[in-house]
């Protein structure tokens, strides 16, 4: 067993976790976490649906924010993936994506306000990036053959429109209402820092001890992400997309002079704005290093080993749930509903919730992180041991699990894994605006002491640290042979 | 017009030649067979008289080269893309002009399988998407027609009724085939080929099909 590469590989990432845990910051701290838990689940079980008009109004400014969001950036993604084979285009998606929705939120925050185009630029801008890789991706694997056979002198854009988009529009229409998914995620929880969609409402009802108002919440949320094959048609498309400008709410109009000042002004280094000049910036650069970015950096990572390594565990456990090698339909429809459940809760307000009921520690974040990750690697690889045919006497129960399906599924299993290794480390970094001190604890912390130079210097340390953990995790599964398909 | 006279045609994969240096001399009007077991380089030497004519030339390529999501339609009409502007093969995407309709459709008459106009071909049979590569070419009309293995998945009186069709379309027409009898009865010159060199090159009136055997 230890001969093979990819056992090695999983026991050196569980090492490192087991390490991690020594120095990460694991506690509950609530007086009374037990009770707090137990009247959060009271009340999602007696949701209030009817305490505000409110409700219904993020439930629409939701949907809204995600439609236009998505359908920008799938433009946008669309047209930067037929450039995709430039590098600069290449780094700049890999940059745009690198940066979380809700950084991208704070930013155009500063100098948009809580004008629509703040939310909508922030859904967009990320899902570009990904969209433009995604696309690429899909339009280099079109047949090749026919456009070999196509008569020579044929435009450039007739050979594009006949022999690459009929073969990647199946597709690349799933993928994209796959985004849609996502970017209702994204969406919801862009109402943490302001902006009228359900993270807004779920953050006030919480606030106020309101746990039923919560609970219709959530209930809501999942219906709407279940339901999504039944209301997104087609023919409907084209009507939610041009309608959806139209909901996303006024906001604040943008004040010009604000935008003006921020890229002038706010995000110029301090020591330069205070002419100090270039010999000023070594020291300001040096204090923000160490004070800021290293410990952050540090505790990012930490992190994101425990909670990646806690994702591969529930993976683990939780395919089975789904598989249909185990247990009658009545189980595994629970088990769907379970998954369902854990994967369309953003892991956002998942660790905000657990953070309102443990009190501030890693703990909430790794938890979340497991939970919605878990959800979504397990979910996966359950539908795919389900098209497994065992030998009529294979083994039954732990023996089957064991010995049958978990060596089978190995290889994809780690896939998922390597690849949400960025995704993950991405939302650990975002966790910080929570409290938990991660990268972006500083880079809130920065912002809300005005302070946009330093903010801007650790997104950028952000960025870089995913776009790090992205190649990486890309080699190992490169050296391992392990291949998948995106997921968000 | 002018035959074609095809010199110095090499190819060579992974560093080993696998075609030639050969040369063919093909006058218009001739109709040229290549036979030859499989692994000959029939294929080989087909892609390079294409990429030496190319613009002038009808392809049939054993691959076909269909667009499995596009109407039988849309890939017959794709033998025409360069004869039309953007726009107008772009709205005829979405549109097809009841001119353009009207032709194909006689074409495929010929084919016989008016039928499957607006079927995709990802959900034809073998012979039926072989028949829409070959409508393809017929739709695309040049002077020359490089064929590869044309009718490999048509039953005989199809084949027949093809390989008639291709004979009276085409003045000049070079066809890969392994089928020694369909080669002798359409074709008016038989090329032979032989690990990559030509073994026999005859006028296919003076061939019976013992003399094509002793390549196999």
């Amino acid at each position: 067993m230890l001969s093979s590469p990819t056992v090695r590989t999983s026991l050196i990432f569980l090492a490192i976790a087991l390490v991690g845990l020594l120095f990460a910051d694991i506690a509950i701290t609530a007086s009374n976490p037990w009770r707090d838990l137990g009247n959060f689940f009271l009340g999602i079980v007696t949701p209030n649906f009817f305490s505000s008009e409110g409700l219904m109004t993020a439930l629409l400014r939701t949907v809204a924010f995600a439609f236009v969001g998505v359908a920008l950036g799938g433009v946008a993604g669309f047209l930067l993936a037929l450039v995709y084979r430039s590098l600069p285009v290449r780094m700049f998606c890999a940059f745009i994506r690198a940066i979380h929705e809700l950084f991208w939120a704070l930013i155009f925050l500063q100098f948009f306000g809580f004008h629509p185009l703040t939310g909508v630029l922030a859904i967009a801008i990320p899902y570009a990036g990904i969209f433009a890789k995604v696309y690429s991706e899909i339009l280099e694997e079109a047949d090749p053959e026919p456009g070999r056979a196509l008569p020579p002198g044929t435009g450039i854009v007739s050979a594009f429109l006949y022999t690459r988009i009929p073969d990647c529009w199946v597709k690349m229409r799933t993928y994209t209402a796959y985004r849609l998914e996502c970017g209702l995620r994204s969406s919801a929880i862009l109402g943490f820092v302001g902006l009228p969609t359900l993270g807004f409402y779920l953050e006030a009802s919480f606030s106020q001890g309101l746990y039923s108002d919560a609970g219709a919440m959530l209930i809501l949320f999942y219906i709407l992400i279940a339901t999504m094959p039944l209301w997104v048609r087609p023919k409907l498309l084209p009507v939610y997309i041009l309608g959806a400008p139209f909901f996303l709410g006024e906001g604040l109009p943008i004040v010009w002079g604000n935008v003006q000042r921020f890229f002038t002004e706010d995000i110029v280094p301090a020591p330069l704005r205070n002419g100090e000049g270039l010999a000023g910036l070594t020291p300001w650069l040096n204090d923000l290093m160490i004070n800021e970015a290293m410990p952050g950096i540090w505790n990012t990572i930490v992190l994101t080993q425990i909670a990646l390594v806690a994702t591969g565990i529930i993976s683990l456990l939780a395919f089975p749930l789904i598989s249909n090698h185990f247990g009658g339909p009545l189980r595994r429809n629970a088990g769907h509903v379970a998954l369902v459940i854990a994967r369309s809760t953003p892991e956002y307000i998942l660790a905000y919730i657990l953070l309102q009921l443990w009190g501030p520690s890693m703990l909430p974040a790794v938890v979340a992180l497991a939970l919605h990750n878990g959800g979504i690697i397990g979910h996966l690889i359950g539908r795919q041991t389900s098209s497994i045919k065992l030998r009529p006497d294979a083994p039954s129960g732990l023996n089957r699990y064991g010995w049958e399906l978990v060596p089978r599924v190995y290889r994809s299993f780690l896939a998922f894994l390597f690849y949400r290794w960025e995704i993950i480390m991405r939302e650990t970094a975002i966790l910080g605006i929570l409290g938990i001190y991660t990268l972006g604890f500083y880079v809130d912390s920065a912002i809300q002491n005005i302070r946009f130079d330093r903010a801007m210097v650790l997104i950028l340390v952000t960025a870089l640290l995913n776009i790090g953990v992205d190649t990486l995790g890309r080699y190992i599964r490169r050296k391992l042979a392990l291949q998948t398909m995106p997921t968000c | 017009m002018s035959g074609f006279d095809f010199s110095g045609l090499t190819a060579s994969f992974s560093g080993k030649r696998v075609i030639g240096p050969l040369s063919l001399d093909v006058k218009p009007g001739e109709k040229i067979a290549l036979v030859g077991k499989s692994g000959a380089g029939k294929s080989t030497l087909i892609r390079l008289i294409h990429e030496r004519v190319n613009r002038d030339s009808s392809l049939i390529p054993q691959e076909l080269g269909l667009v499995s999501a596009l109407s039988v339609f849309h890939n017959v009409f794709m033998g025409q893309l360069d004869k039309h502007s953007t726009w107008y093969n772009t709205v005829t995407l979405a549109r097809p002009f009841a001119k353009d309709r009207a032709d194909v459709n006689t074409l495929l008459q010929l084919l016989g399988m008016t039928e499957k106009l607006w079927t995709p071909t990802a959900s034809l049979s073998g012979g039926q998407r072989q028949r829409v590569a070959i409508g393809r070419a017929l739709y695309r009309n040049a002077s020359i027609l490089l064929a590869d293995e044309p009718v490999s998945a048509l039953d005989g009186p199809m084949a027949n009724s093809v390989m008639t069709l291709l004979r009276d379309r085409f003045s000049t027409s070079i066809i890969a085939l392994h089928d020694v009898e369909l080669a002798l009865s359409y074709c008016t010159r038989i090329v032979g080929i032989q690990d990559g060199q030509i073994a026999l090159d005859e006028s296919s009136a003076k061939l019976v099909a013992s003399d094509i055997m002793s390549l196999y």
